[in-house]
């Protein structure tokens, strides 16, 4: 199905905020879960984790960062457009439950999926704590909707530019599990170095961390497994089987290396894109 | 012409690119049969009384009947005659197994060789097409019965095709961005062109049928849903599901992927045409491709167009227990790929940025005769070797797809989490639902699929009708 771009907002320098109609999925997603797009014929199925929904006004709302030729296109389309094809709601939903003290963590855009998550949690009863950071002030997201969902926020920031100096983990280490502050569960989305180092902090203090991966995907829905990804030694699919795994189990280091496959090809199709802007032909 | 002058045509080749051309292009392989060539070999049919082939078919296509008018020159009479049981002739004429289904029962075949049905069946719906005459068969007044199909590969196309002929409001659901399934994601544009698929689906539109892409049941509706939107009953064609690995060191370093990925990839994403599609696709120079059947086949043969230098399949039995069609070998071979028989890769070996660079494989030996009938291969101690190879392909078939049996409670399932259904009806355990295909048989064929979807066509049709 097709899904019309109702409203559009720059979040930062190079994050991106669209409210799509899309009243099925926005009726059936739950926090956790992801959709496909595609912009146009020629394009690819782009996965985004879905960063809210209005079940009633049947909107869904996807924060995205422009990194390649297809995020950097989805950037420049605007109100009134529509998107070629939207799936989902897609992968299994977040486990939520009344657990006690749950620090939700988001580095950089990672904190638009953090949101629904720690807004679910918030809702079962749990205490949040909330971390979020970037690299500085003006690439930190979401910092109102954060608060309103949790009960302390930390914002951290890699220059010292606002709040915090220092990376999340940094944060959750020292003004948390350093201070035998209990918490129950950490889930921590964001760039895969990120999660890896809140997960080898989290791992010295034994408290269970959940991380949402978002690794390379075709179909996305069980049958290509290109996001295959090794969990506690065993294969295991993003698409289907996450996209939330054990943060303990996960082996970092190769999904590092995955998500490396096409970078000589992502290059190749911005230039080609940015060509083809220049030249005045009609933008695939 | 005299039957005696009727007996003595030899089976007309089919015309095709050259291996050396072909091989780098992705056009399709065989060029097809001439209305001249296609007349000369539909008299090679002896007009059966008790026609052998009919049986071999499982979708049960009029083959005589089709044939003599094929030989009459009369075409689009002949294409009618074919889609009045077989609603995606020029799919079947290009993919089916004949040799191992109606021309193998062909009496011809016992003397001389078998007649060409299958290209003779793509002859006559590609005539159909090109000549822009796709009549749409008459259709009933409304049953005003609802069916709800999941997957448009050949089994839902099989079933919207049928039951939309019997007055029935029939909606597919397809979870990809385009109809067809395997079709168009799994089989290769140089085999069976996206244009073919998307003229065989607008033809079930054409009488009816509506097509939901993106559309994954299971996630943004439940079998359950469905009954309770309104629909009286549903087909379950999801097909093949997550590619099976071996299990051994090194499949999830970059540069070996899943047949289902790198076709998918290829053909439903076109990334052969990247950057002109946005999909990438590595472009391997020594490329193992693991395993031996069709799938594997198409998977070395993307390889080639691809521009390999060294297209390797490697298969651990040996050409005898291949369970590709011969024809595809035979292409496969003409194209350059080299088989290597009787080897199994035991380990792939990566670099430090986790890029696979070479394969260590056992050499085997056939033994005793498995549960499948074939001998099986046995590793031969010490013959480890190490091959240099850049990419990997893994087409060693695949498990069942999980959506739809997760979220249908009283849906059983066997131990491979494949659909149970009955063998002549598609019942499933659940009321009002039926299920056919890959995801009840696990990796099969196109054709097979398409039968499978005949029979719970016609159980379905008898369910709602007695409700």
């Amino acid at each position: 199905m097709s899904a019309k771009i109702l409203e559009k907002e720059q979040l930062s320098e190079n994050v991106f905020r669209l409210v799509l109609d899309a009243p099925k999925i926005a009726k059936k997603r739950k926090a956790g879960q992801f959709v496909v797009l595609r912009i146009h014929e020629e394009g690819e199925r782009i996965p985004l984790t879905i960063a809210d929904a209005n079940a009633d006004k049947g909107t869904l709302t996807i924060i995205f960062q422009t990194v390649g030729k297809s995020t950097n296109h989805l950037s420049e389309l605007n109100v009134g457009e529509e998107l070629l094809d939207l799936v989902g709601p897609l992968g299994k939903p977040t486990h939520v439950e009344k657990i006690g003290t749950v620090a939700c963590i988001g580095g950089g855009v990672g904190v638009a999926p953090v949101y629904p998550i720690t807004e679910a949690m918030k809702n079962a009863g749990n205490h949040i704590i909330s971390i979020i950071g970037a690299r500085d002030k003006s690439l930190i997201i979401m910092e109102d909707d954060m608060k309103a969902v949790s009960d302390e926020i930390v914002v951290t920031t890699d220059d010292g530019s606002y709040g915090f100096h220092g990376f999340v983990s940094q944060a959750l280490e020292e003004k948390y599990l350093l201070q035998d502050k209990k918490i129950d569960l950490v889930v921590a989305i964001g760039p895969v170095p990120m999660m890896r180092a809140v997960c080898d902090v989290t791992k010295k203090y034994n408290v269970p961390t959940v991380v949402s991966l978002n690794s390379i995907m075709v179909d996305a829905t069980g049958m290509c497994g290109a996001c295959r990804v090794s969990v506690g030694g065993k294969t295991r699919f993003v698409c289907v089987d996450g996209p939330e795994f054990d943060g303990h189990q996960v082996d970092f280091r190769e999904l590092i290396d995955r998500q490396r496959i096409y970078l000589k090809e992502e290059k190749e199709c911005m230039d080609h894109y940015c060509t083809c802007k220049q030249q005045g032909k009609g933008v695939k | 012409m005299e039957m005696k002058e009727r007996l003595k045509i030899p089976r007309q080749p089919m015309p095709e690119q050259e291996p050396k051309v072909r091989a780098r292009n992705f056009d399709e392989v065989p060029l097809g049969y001439t209305p001249e060539i296609a007349k000369l070999e539909a008299l090679r049919c002896i007009q059966c009384k008790k026609p052998a082939c009919v049986d071999g078919c499982p979708v049960e296509v009029d083959i005589p009947g089709f044939i003599a008018l094929v030989a009459e020159g009369d075409f689009i009479g002949a294409a009618k005659k074919i889609k009045s049981t077989n609603a995606l002739p020029a799919v079947c004429g290009r993919v089916c197994p004949q040799e191992v289904q109606c021309e193998i029962q062909c009496v011809r075949g016992k003397k001389a060789e078998p007649v060409a049905v299958g290209r003779l069946e793509r002859f006559v719906a590609d005539f159909e097409r090109a000549a822009g005459e796709v009549s749409i068969p008459k259709i009933p007044a409304s049953t005003g019965k609802r069916i709800a199909i999941v997957g448009s590969g050949p089994a839902g196309l099989t079933v919207a095709g049928d039951l939309v002929q019997l007055g029935h409001d029939v909606t597919i659901f397809e979870a990809l961005h385009k109809a067809g399934g395997v079709l168009v994601y799994g089989i290769p544009e140089f085999r069976l062109p996206k244009a073919i698929v998307a003229s065989e689906v607008d033809y079930l539109k054409n009488m009816g049928v509506k097509v939901e892409t993106s559309n994954v049941i299971g996630k943004v509706a439940t079998v359950d849903e469905l009954f309770e939107e309104g629909y009286d009953a549903v087909f379950l064609g999801t097909g093949a599901g997550l590619p099976t690995f071996m299990n051994i060191p090194g499949e999830n370093l970059n540069g070996v992927y899943s047949a289902n990925e790198y076709l998918t990839r290829s053909n439903l994403m076109k990334a052969y045409l990247f950057p002109e599609y946005d999909t990438p696709i590595v472009h391997g120079k020594n490329v193992a491709v693991v395993g031996g059947g069709n799938v594997a086949m198409d998977a070395a043969r993307t390889a080639m167009r691809l521009g390999a230098d060294n297209v390797y399949l490697v298969y651990r039995r040996s050409r005898q227990e291949m369970p590709a069609r011969i024809e595809e070998i035979h292409h496969a071979e003409e194209e350059g790929i080299q088989l290597n028989l009787l080897t199994t890769p035991i380990k792939y070996i990566g670099n430090d940025k986790g890029w696979v660079t070479s394969m260590e494989c056992l050499r085997m030996e056939l033994g005793e005769p498995d549960d499948s009938g074939r001998r099986r291969p046995v590793p031969i101690k010490g013959s480890e070797f190490i091959w240099d190879i850049d990419t990997v392909v893994v087409a060693i078939g695949a498990g069942s797809n999980p959506l739809v049996q997760s979220t249908t409670p009283g849906l059983d399932t066997n131990k491979w989490n494949y659909i149970i259904a009955d063998e002549e009806t598609g019942q499933t355990s659940r009321e009002g639902v039926f299920a056919g295909g890959d995801i009840v048989t696990g990796a099969a064929t196109v054709i097979l699929a398409m039968g499978a979807g005949r029979k719970a066509a016609r159980a379905m049709h008898k369910y709602v009708m007695s409700k």
